[in-house]
């Protein structure tokens, strides 16, 4: 059994990263989970959150909403609609974001439409936040 | 023979008409570059999204869903992606006409057609045909094609399918295999099919779902349609692209072919000036003797 994971990150708009690493914990809709080599087949449904792996003894993380994952031999397929590794996030426009979500929150009712997308929305800004505040660490 | 002057004027003109194709060319080569790999990019995500539902179907077999669920086909909706623009050949026409020409054969004897386009051109053939049942035209969504638009439509269609105001969903689009061949193709959208040679792609795997098979399937299923519009729409627009490359690149040929046929025919009425403006100088000539 190989000690190492094979793991490949993919979104509508193409692949965003293909690595060894040695584990994978990701966000799983029924809480978070992780993967090590060796683990059975499984397929998880994701929820907007944190993901990370160990690579090299330092691990990175990634903001994703969301998506699954699919863990087969060793391999690791994560499916989501977006993925926005911690060095990438523009801090500043996620908090521009949390802003405005939060307003609009404040005026909605949680019957209209508009409540659900401004809650996802909250929610992917706090993500991006906490996830841009692992940088460099 | 016309004159000097006015083959002049002609010349000029073609001239002028190439170096507007020349520039469309170049343009849309630009373009086709980038849809090309937008295309490429999604691939991977729809083919991978294929295998793990092929993987999942076995497993669930008593279970059934809104877009699983197959009627007896009454009404159809036909969803054609055409481009907003013209200028690419024969891309917009070819495929409205092949939708006129399933509306008109019929060939799976629906009681009723409907017809959504996305893209100006489509629109402009087919509403002067008569019997086409036009209920919903999507303009300027080409040029900027994101997943949010795709996740939209793809609500909107599912909606329309649950609530049983159709029974099948059609997608027509040109299929980008490359930039001299779009291959206009034919998708069922909804009820959901199994994508093809799903015998190969079952794996057989004994898999771990989490939180259930259910759920995951219905959520895959959802998003399988999203996926298919978006992968849909790209196609499209790399195949515009490529067409209208194609296209204008053959205008810019023929204009050249053009522009030396008409300088030949300049160059033979200004020999024909000399030789007569020649011959009037040796009559005048011997005519002193």
């Amino acid at each position: 059994m190989a000690d190492k994971l094979k793991l490949e990150m993919v979104t509508p708009y193409g692949e965003i990263l293909s690595a060894e690493v040695d584990d994978v914990v990701a966000p799983g809709v029924m809480g978070e989970f992780g993967v090590l080599p060796g683990h059975r087949s499984m397929l998880a449904l994701l929820q907007v959150g944190e993901f990370s792996y160990l690579q090299k003894g330092k691990r990175n993380y990634v903001a994703v909403n969301w998506g699954y994952v699919d863990v087969d031999q060793d391999r690791v397929t994560v499916m989501v609609e977006t993925a926005e590794p911690a060095d990438i996030i523009d801090l500043e426009r996620a908090k521009r974001a949390l802003g405005r979500a939060e307003e609009a929150l404040k005026k909605l009712t949680d019957e209209e439409k508009e409540y659900k997308l401004m809650e996802a929305a909250l929610a992917r800004a706090l993500i991006r936040i906490q996830v841009a505040s692992r940088r460099g660490r | 023979m016309a004159s000097l002057k006015d083959i002049k004027k002609r010349i000029s003109s073609v001239k002028n008409t190439q170096q507007i194709t020349k520039a469309m060319k170049m343009v849309s080569a630009a373009k086709l570059r980038r849809a090309q790999q937008a295309v490429l990019a999604t691939r991977p995500y729809a083919e991978k999204m294929g295998v793990i539902i092929a993987n999942l179907v076995p497993q669930v077999k008593e279970f059934s869903h809104p877009l699983l669920t197959e009627r007896p086909k009454e009404r159809a909706l036909i969803l054609l992606l055409t481009g907003d623009r013209g200028l690419c050949g024969g891309f917009n026409a070819n495929i409205s006409k092949a939708v006129e020409i399933f509306v008109r054969t019929n060939p799976e004897n629906f009681q009723h057609i409907d017809i959504a386009i996305i893209g100006r051109k489509g629109n402009d053939y087919l509403k002067r045909r008569s019997g086409m049942n036009i209920v919903k035209v999507y303009e300027n969504i080409t040029a900027d094609i994101n997943y949010q638009t795709a996740a939209l439509l793809a609500e909107e269609l599912s909606t329309a399918y649950t609530e049983e105001k159709y029974d099948v969903i059609y997608l027509y689009y040109n299929n980008f295999r490359s930039v001299i061949s779009q291959v206009i193709t034919r998708i069922q959208l909804l009820p959901v099919t199994m994508p093809e040679g799903e015998d190969d792609l079952y794996t057989g795997v004994d898999y771990i779902f989490e939180p259930n098979p259910a759920e995951v399937l219905c959520q895959l299923l959802a998003k399988n349609v999203e996926v298919q519009i978006f992968r849909a729409l790209l196609e499209s627009r790399a195949s515009e692209q490529g067409a209208r490359m194609t296209s204008m690149d053959s205008a810019t040929k023929n204009a050249s072919e053009m522009i030396g046929k008409l300088t030949l025919m300049y160059n033979r009425a200004r020999q024909a000036a000399i030789t007569t403006e020649l011959m009037e100088i040796i009559s005048g000539a011997e005519a002193i003797k």
